[in-house]
Order: structure tokens, then C-alpha cells, then sequence
């Protein structure tokens, strides 16, 4: 087995159930490679967000198979999917969905305390790091509620790198912003896909977004194409 | 997940609904103080009425009963063992009242572990003579020390010395309602008329009130010697001996032992004042009943405040389930805050339970009744804060698993694609 395949997709087919039968997903199989710049483009209404939710093991009502780093997906138990999602899975939402209650260094430590493999004063050492990649790090001690809303999806980035993940996924991160803070943040994941080698997988509508990545995945009724 | 972060999230989401956080644990704290409070001054009061009855009573009374003789000869006879015997109009015999070898038995009584101390105790039947009046009585001859001791004898004696009652040859403490009858004062010597006819004088050295006004009417309290002279009886006259145990449960089980050893009549408290027992159970289960009541509405408002937590924090629990905290982590965390709001509610609801009480405690509580007693009574048994605390526990527990249990099963998919 190839050991840069990072994910893969084996026959993925999904089935909505409501109102009425409908088959989203057909057959989907592709695989991403390690430090692979990929975005996912189609209709709205083509299965791309029901592949990604799929692909990030939040959703489990498919049938085929998911590999990430090689091992299957399909038999963990929540519990497992849990954990999976914390260790090598990032995340960065269309809406920013830091956690209000919280301080913006906190938000993005979160998903490391969880994980719990180091302490906390170094966790939040390498949070103002990379906060501070980000151009952010002033914000560290903001509660997350204050924040506009480019500044809240850069920290969605931090958050989403903080536990040095195998792959980041992006649902339409920049569909809720303006061109200036657009721009922000694809140079931010372009940044991430050439220094650090980081592989990425981006939900977006944005054609223009597409056309600067490495990799676009066509999606049309259900299949890529 | 480790217990810090926990301790932090749900911290956060705690303060984030302070208010609302606050008065869930105002309700446990109120269910906690009125349930202390209810049941340490029901429990004092129970105690209080008890101890009318078994302060003085004995947990186990050795005397010679007058009864018919348990074997009737007829039963014995060879000639007549295969037939069923009739006997009609079976009469009792006069046993002597006096208990056979009294100072073995005391002996051997002292000696027994179960037995906290051991009373001697005649009845003597008198008249209370005032001119030509003559008042039904009973003089108690006692073992001052003894009786002072093991039964409280001093609490009852009202005006006077108890101690007098030995110092003092040919004394007498009269019951309150006797004294009153026949309107004797302390150091008056009164005349009593024994069931043989003699009549003997006795110096009255105090006022004994029990709080039993029928009993106070009848009963008065003499030295065992003053007694045994007025029985005309001889030193080792004693018709009762009284004992209590460390243990009052055993008293059934003791008895029943000593009715065999000794060959003498044993009967215990259980039995001698069964319906104390049932009075005390049922008073204790309505104070409970009202204390739990009180906690399972507190309850109701934990889980209605966790509930509208939980469809305000969907966001929250979205994203904490996706960025890997399983479900079984956001339970937790609900659970943990249900028992945060349940700990703070009981142990605020203890001080103030334990307030509460004191309050009580100090109100005048005076009746002519109950001589020992100035204030209501209040039972401070840790007891109560212990069941109180543990029960808040339990129902806060109860009332974070339903919210608890729903949050866990929130599907991140659903919160994040339906903005």
C-alpha cells in the first residue's frame, strides 16, 4: 500500500432516506495524497458537504469504506470516530464556530487538551505560535464572541492545526467572508499546502478559491467526475 | 478526558447561565435546609416524646408475675396423658412478689456485657391518709443512685434534693398531682397507710412531675429501706429488678434469655410500649416523605435548567463533537454540571439547615408537662446531612442523565448544516 495516501474513499454510496428514497453519494472513490492541496467543486445539492461529513467520520450512515492513514473507518465505534477526529482530523466550518465562552487562546488549545498528550503551558506556548503565524496572535486573550468575522476563521485554522493533524477539511471556509479576508485565508491554506507540507481538503462553491489549489475533485449528481 | 478540562468546560457553560444556574441550586439548597430542619425537629420531638416513657422505663423488667401455674397436674398424670383435658374456671395462686435470690441475680446481671446497669425496685400499695380522706397510691422504693443514674430520676424531681431521699431516714418525694390533692409542702411530714393497715409517717423532701399527669397522681418515690419498713418486709424484699441494656434492640432477645436463667417473669420494652414505636415510624415517615418530595421538585428544576442549556449550547456541543470529544466527554460534562449546581445547592442547604434548626432550637417551648424541657426540641443527628446530602446527589445525578443523555446524542451534522 501506498504510504502518502493520507484518505481514501472506497465506493462510498449513501442513501436519503427523507422525504423520499434518493441516492446523494454514487460509488465515490478517490484518494488524497499526503501534502495535497485538494478541492472539492459542483452544484449545490451535488453530495459535496454529504462527502465531506462522510469523509470526516461525523457521519456514519454510508455504505463502502474510508481509510484514513490506511485503517478502516467503517466498524469503530463512536467513541473511536471521537478520537480519530481529534487526532487527525482539523476542521474549519463555513461558520467560524469557536466556542463563545472561551478565550480565543482556549478555543484553539481545546481539541489538544482533549487529546491530552502534552501540558498545558506547553499547549498554550505552541497555540500563541500559531497564532501568531496567522498574524493573530494579539487576540490570544480575547473571549471569542469579541472577534470579527475573518479573525474568527483564522483561529478556526489554528484550532484545526493544533494537534499537528494528518489532514485539515474545510466546508466552504471562506463562503461566509468578504474578498479581502477570502484572500486571507486561502493564502493562509496555500501558506500551510507549500511550507508545511499539510494536506487539505476544501469544500467551496468558489471557483476562483478552486482554480488556486492543486487538485480539483468535480462533483455532478452524486459522482466525481 | 482529563478531569481539569472537564472542570473547565463545564465551568464555562455554567457561568454562561449564571442566573439560571443560580436558581436551580437556590431549589436544592431550599429542599436541603427544610429537609434538615424537618426532620432534626420532628426527630427532637420524637426523642422528647419517647423519652417520656423510655427514659424511665426499664428495657427489661425481671418480677413474678400473679398468674396461674402453667402446668396444671391433671396434664401430668399418666393415667389421663393420652386424653384432652378440660379444666374450666382455672384460678391464678399468690405467688410471693419477691424475687428469689435477688442479690445473685443483681450479681450476675452486672456482669453480663450487654448490660449498661441494673436497678432494684419494690411497688408498695398505699393510701395517701389526710384526715379522713383516704388516696389511692403507689410508693416507688428506689435505688436513688442507681435510679438517678440509669433512668433520669434526678430531671424529674422538680423542686427538692433527689439526693435527700437516702440522706434523709423515712422520706419521701411525692408525685405533683399527689401533693397537690393533699396540699402537703416540702418539709411537711404527711401519713401513709399501708395495705396491712399500719400507718406509717414519711417527710416529704421534694416534688417529682413526670409529665404523665395521671401517673404524677398516684406515684411517689421512696428509698428502698424506707420501703421495705413500710412493706413490713424484711432487706432482701425487692420485687422488681430493672435493667438497661447498651443495646434497647436486644431487649426482646435478652429477656426471653433471663425468663429461662432467672425462673422469673422478663418483660421488655418493645413489648411493655409498643405503641411509642409505632407513633415514632409514623411521624419519621411523613417527615421524610415531605424532605424527599421537596428534593425530587428540586430535581425538576435542575433538569428543566440543563435542558434549555443544552438546546442553547447545540452550537457548543456541535463543535465540541467535532473536533473529537465524543459523546460519552459532552455527557460528562452535563452530568458534571447537574452535580456541581446538586453539591453547591446541599452544602449551602446544610449551613442553612443546620441555621435553621439552631433558630428553632432556641424558640420557648415551656409547658407544665414537660418540666426538663425550656425550648423546642431539636435533633442534631449528622444522620439527616448525610441522607440529605447523598439524596441531593442522587437526584441531581437523575436529573443531569435525561439532559445529559440527550446532549450525547446530538448529531453534529445536523447543527453544522442547518445554519
Amino acid at each position: 500500500m501506498n504510504k502518502n495516501i493520507v484518505l481514501e474513499a472506497k465506493g462510498i454510496t449513501k442513501y436519503f432516506n427523507d422525504p423520499v428514497k434518493f441516492e446523494v453519494l454514487k460509488q465515490v472513490n478517490f484518494s488524497i495524497n499526503k501534502g495535497e492541496f485538494v478541492s472539492v467543486v459542483g452544484k449545490s445539492g451535488c453530495g459535496k458537504s454529504t462527502l465531506l461529513y462522510i469523509l470526516s467520520t461525523m457521519d456514519t450512515d454510508y455504505s463502502g469504506d474510508l481509510l484514513i492513514d490506511g485503517i478502516s473507518m467503517k466498524d469503530k465505534s463512536e467513541k473511536e470516530l471521537a478520537a480519530v477526529r481529534n487526532e487527525k482530523i482539523g476542521f474549519v466550518f463555513q461558520f467560524h464556530y469557536l466556542l463563545n465562552e472561551f478565550t480565543v487562546l482556549h478555543n484553539v488549545i481545546l481539541p489538544a487538551l482533549k487529546l491530552n498528550r502534552l501540558q498545558q503551558p506547553v499547549l498554550e506556548e505552541k497555540g500563541i505560535k500559531l497564532l501568531s503565524l496567522l498574524g493573530i496572535e494579539k487576540l490570544s486573550g480575547k473571549m471569542a464572541n469579541q472577534l470579527s468575522g475573518g479573525e474568527k476563521q483564522r483561529v478556526a485554522i489554528a484550532r484545526a492545526m493544533i494537534n499537528d493533524p494528518l489532514i485539515i477539511m474545510g466546508d466552504e471556509p471562506t463562503g461566509n467572508l468578504d474578498s479581502k479576508n477570502s484572500q486571507i485565508v486561502f493564502d493562509i491554506f496555500k501558506e500551510l499546502a507549500v511550507e508545511f507540507n499539510q494536506t487539505l481538503l476544501i469544500v467551496t462553491h468558489d471557483d476562483a478559491f478552486a482554480e488556486k489549489t492543486n487538485r480539483i475533485i468535480k462533483m455532478d449528481d452524486g459522482r466525481v467526475v | 478526558m482529563s478531569f481539569k478540562l472537564l472542570f473547565d468546560i463545564s465551568k464555562a457553560l455554567l457561568f454562561s447561565r449564571f442566573k439560571q444556574t443560580l436558581v436551580a441550586a437556590i431549589g436544592v439548597t431550599f429542599g436541603i435546609t427544610m429537609f434538615i430542619t424537618l426532620l432534626s425537629f420532628m426527630n427532637g420531638l420524637n426523642k422528647m416524646l419517647d423519652g417520656l416513657v423510655s427514659n424511665r422505663t426499664p428495657h427489661v423488667r425481671i418480677y413474678n408475675n400473679i398468674k396461674p401455674t402453667v402446668v396444671q397436674p391433671i396434664n401430668e398424670s399418666a393415667q389421663f396423658k393420652d386424653a384432652y383435658n378440660f379444666i374450666s374456671s382455672v384460678k391464678p395462686y399468690n405467688t410471693r412478689k419477691e424475687i428469689y435470690n435477688v442479690n445473685a441475680i443483681m450479681d450476675k446481671l452486672k456482669t453480663d456485657d450487654r448490660v449498661l446497669g441494673v436497678a432494684p425496685k419494690i411497688a408498695a400499695q398505699v393510701f395517701y391518709t389526710l384526715g379522713n380522706v383516704n388516696l389511692n397510691g403507689v410508693i416507688n422504693g428506689v435505688d436513688v443512685d442507681a435510679e438517678a443514674r440509669l433512668f433520669y430520676f434526678n430531671d424529674y424531681v422538680t423542686t427538692g434534693n433527689y439526693l435527700d431521699l437516702q440522706n434523709t431516714s423515712n422520706s419521701i418525694i411525692l408525685g405533683k398531682g399527689v401533693a397537690d390533692i393533699i396540699l402537703a409542702q416540702i418539709g411537711d411530714v404527711i401519713t401513709v397507710t399501708t395495705s396491712t393497715g399500719e400507718q406509717f409517717p414519711l417527710k416529704v423532701v421534694g416534688y417529682f412531675q413526670s409529665g404523665i399527669a395521671d401517673y404524677d397522681k398516684v406515684q411517689s418515690y421512696a428509698s428502698i429501706n424506707t420501703t421495705q419498713k413500710l412493706s413490713g418486709r424484711g432487706k432482701s424484699y425487692i420485687s422488681d429488678v430493672q435493667v438497661k441494656l447498651k443495646d434497647i434492640n436486644l431487649a426482646p432477645v435478652v429477656a426471653a434469655e433471663y425468663r429461662n436463667i432467672f425462673e422469673a417473669d422478663a418483660e421488655d420494652i418493645q413489648t411493655a410500649n409498643a405503641q411509642f414505636e409505632t407513633g415514632t415510624n409514623v411521624r419519621t415517615i411523613i417527615s421524610y416523605a415531605v424532605g424527599i418530595t421537596l428534593l425530587i421538585v428540586a430535581g425538576f428544576g435542575i433538569y428543566n435548567i440543563l435542558n434549555m442549556l443544552i438546546y442553547e449550547k447545540m452550537d457548543t456541543i456541535a463543535i465540541l463533537k467535532a473536533t473529537g470529544f465524543a459523546g460519552y466527554d459532552v455527557k460528562r460534562i452535563f452530568i458534571s454540571i447537574a452535580l456541581t449546581i446538586g453539591i453547591c445547592g446541599a452544602l449551602a442547604g446544610m449551613v442553612f439547615g443546620f441555621a435553621l434548626s439552631n433558630v428553632i432550637d432556641q424558640i420557648p417551648f415551656e409547658t407544665a408537662a414537660l418540666p426538663t424541657v425550656k425550648t423546642f426540641p431539636v435533633d442534631y443527628n449528622p444522620k439527616y446531612y448525610f441522607i440529605a446530602g447523598t439524596f441531593a446527589i442522587v437526584t441531581t445525578y437523575f436529573a443531569g442523565w435525561f439532559p445529559a443523555q440527550k446532549a450525547s446524542k446530538v448529531d453534529p451534522v445536523i447543527i453544522i448544516r442547518g445554519k
